[in-house]
């Protein structure tokens, strides 16, 4: 049945499924009322499922639809998965949220869906335009759902200053867009990659470089890297916790998945112009990622300061522009998937008297009053911190690898650098649970979504260096596909 | 052609004019009605490039939606214009660094873009002359940019979407007309006669 459908419409099934569920749960929604909102939560995360079985694995070579407007893939398909799955874990970490604080809005669910729907729209982008819209229908349902407790004073001030900062951030893009467009005859990637080819000696022309410029400022806000990064904590901290996990993961994988898109198929002429600014904001961000942290003492606050941090170590792999960075990002990206994901767990679970703390002094002694609880985030701050055999090690080592075959050298000895004081915060959060005077305990009912979530990225995190097989040839399959013209 | 031109100027130094009234004129009501005002010439200058869809669009749309809507907020917001122009002179030397900049970088690439000879043979020229304008946007519209067409519909949902979880609230103990109710009500649920006795009341 599928084979009758327009050829077109089977490349974009996942976004044409995920859209049609969205409106459909969102007219549940409406004639339901609040008494629907566990129901559509549920059958949100089923959508995601379904989308997660229609998004092409093992494509031989990419395909385009839409008249050119839409790229298929193995790199859109390697990141529509970690985005998929980001979003799906995350939302069923909402469900056990939304009934203990008793957050009953069936908005929620929907508004995640059009947003994941604006995600796999970026990173099938081929165009500036359907690049533009794809993170235009993201970024309006992410500024509606860092706001969405509007009773609360913080989640709407996060939300007041994610969208005017956002909006500033799209103005750029589109600014740098259309300069593009006006020195270079044409949006789509293919073309520009042709004539930027084309332009070969004599180079590309100002305007060009000049809109290279803005496109990257907006997307690097996106990533909320170093030197756009000042919403970042304030919206950490303010949305309520499922939904600053679903934004430590979910858009940040899309959106550096649109900036590799973007770097290397049109604008891959052009790495010598790029590279500099790329290596300048990455080690910004490491940089400030790492310092900025050593005196929070909110935990979501620190876990911004943590996410700044992550984006400059997977742009590392950016600046090298090779084949091994980009599959070192690839796998960054991954790997920070399961980590944030945990630690965003092990969050939710910090509840005292029913209600939610988010000091990091209210974690001491968490080793005598729940050891499984403060084994898990002591396995995952390790992991952050990039102490083998964890994870997050393999992580940082394939892009610093990756930095150092590229004759990067100051750039990746500052990575290390900037790694060894990031350690120092992490595992002050370790300190404080294992060696510290037992304070109140944690409430005992963290859900049985959340202890699932937590074992399974737990093990996946302290598991990855026994089996990582699937996970590097994936990365290496997708990677590829970038640098196959 | 000479018509044109004039009609050209007119329409240019009206439009730029009225642009800088909606900046200078101290009641905020007069900034919007000179924004309409500038719409309505720039609407004239489409004309005379030959878009007239774009034209009238720009009537419909900005003049019969947007203008409206700011009109709207003006005047309901009450918002104390003059208090906000207070810092003004305050922030003139960075606000005017800022706009020096940004005109350095305008006349940058409009000098390149004005002569450099790569520049122009880039430029896509569609055929005009064979088909009217609404045509030919439509035609585009609905063909090769139907997935962006689409996805700027969703986008658009979303925003009403948005809109309507962030400010409505169900406020408790509202009276609602229901006409359905009042027109199924009977003679009996309605009115009751009493005997009512001579001095006793109800």
């Amino acid at each position: 049945m599928l084979s009758d459908l327009n050829p077109d419409l089977v490349l974009a099934l996942p976004e044409l499924f995920l859209v049609v569920a969205a409106m459909g749960l969102l007219m549940v929604g409406v004639f339901q009322k609040e008494a629907a909102t566990g129901g559509i939560l549920i059958t949100a995360v089923l959508a995601i499922a379904v989308a997660l079985l229609l998004v092409p694995t093992g494509l031989e070579e990419r395909a385009t639809a839409f008249g050119g407007l839409y790229v298929s893939d193995s790199f859109s398909a390697f990141m529509k998965l970690l985005v998929l799955l980001g979003t799906a874990l995350t939302l069923i970490m909402a469900h056990a949220y939304n009934e203990r604080e008793g957050f009953a809005r069936f908005e929620y669910p929907v508004l995640v869906l059009f947003a994941t729907v604006g995600m796999l729209m970026m990173l099938s982008a081929n165009d500036l335009l359907s690049l533009y819209m794809g993170l235009e229908l993201q970024s309006l349902s992410l500024y509606v759902v860092a706001a969405i407790r509007r009773d609360s004073l913080r989640s709407t001030e996060a939300g007041l200053k994610y969208i005017v900062l956002g909006a500033l951030a799209s103005g750029m893009l589109l600014y740098g867009a259309s300069m593009i467009y006006g020195f270079t005859g044409t949006t789509n990637f293919d073309s520009l990659a042709a004539h930027l080819i084309d332009a070969g000696e004599t180079g590309p022309s100002t305007g060009v470089v000049v809109g290279i410029v803005f496109l990257m400022a907006g997307l690097a806000f996106k990533i909320s890297a170093v030197p756009f990064h000042m919403w970042t904590p304030d919206v950490y901290e303010g949305a309520p916790t499922p939904v600053t996990a679903f934004f430590s993961v979910a858009p940040k994988i899309a959106a550096i998945g649109l900036l590799l898109r973007v770097l290397l198929g049109p604008f891959g002429e052009l790495v010598l112009q790029w590279q500099q600014i790329i290596i300048a904001v990455s080690i910004a961000s490491m940089v400030l990622g790492a310092l900025a942290a050593l005196n929070q003492t909110n935990i979501k606050r620190l876990m911004a300061y943590s996410s700044i941090g992550h984006v400059g170590y997977a742009l590392v792999g950016l600046a090298a522009g090779t084949e091994t960075g980009v599959r070192g990002v690839l796998i960054y990206m991954a790997i920070y998937l399961f980590m944030n994901v945990g630690t965003f767990c092990c969050i939710l679970a910090m509840r005292q008297k029913g209600r939610m703390t988010e000091e990091i002094s209210d974690l001491a002694g968490l080793a005598k009053t729940n050891p499984a609880l403060a084994l898990a985030f002591a396995i995952f701050m390790f992991s952050m911190a990039g102490i083998p055999p964890l994870a997050g090690f393999f992580g940082k080592l394939y892009v610093f690898l990756a930095a150092v075959e590229a004759e990067l050298y100051t750039l990746a000895i500052i990575g290390v650098l900037a790694s060894v004081v990031g350690a120092y915060y992490y595992l002050r959060i370790v300190r404080v649970m294992y060696f510290e005077e037992a304070m109140e305990g944690f409430d005992r009912s963290i859900g049985r979504e959340v202890v699932v979530i937590l074992g399974g990225t737990a093990a996946v995190v302290l598991l990855f260096f026994a089996y990582p097989a699937p996970l590097l040839n994936g990365a290496a399959v997708a990677a590829a596909v970038l640098f196959a013209g | 052609m000479i018509l044109q031109a004039l009609a050209f100027y007119a329409f240019a130094a009206v439009a730029v004019a009225s642009g800088v009234m909606v900046i200078a004129a101290r009641n905020p009501v007069h900034s919007v009605l000179f924004l309409i005002l500038a719409f309505f010439n720039t609407a004239g200058l489409f004309v005379l490039l030959g878009a007239e869809f774009l034209a009238m669009i720009l009537v419909v749309v900005y003049v019969g939606a947007i203008a409206v809507l700011f009109l709207f907020v003006v005047m309901m917001l009450n918002i104390n214009f003059v208090e906000l122009r207070q810092g003004f002179l305050h922030y003139l030397p960075i606000g005017g660094l800022i706009g020096l900049v940004l005109l350095a970088e305008l006349v940058l690439v409009g000098g390149t873009w004005a002569f450099g000879p790569e520049v122009r043979g880039a430029m896509p020229t569609p055929p005009i002359g064979e088909r009217t304008n609404t045509e030919a946007i439509g035609d585009l519209l609905y063909t090769q940019y139907i997935y962006l067409f689409q996805a700027a519909g969703i986008i658009l949902l979303v925003a009403m979407v948005g809109a309507i979880v962030l400010t409505l609230r169900v406020r408790p103990g509202v009276r609602k007309q229901r006409p359905g109710d009042q027109i199924g009500r009977k003679r009996e649920e309605a009115v009751a006669i009493r005997k009512v006795t001579p001095g006793g009341g109800i």
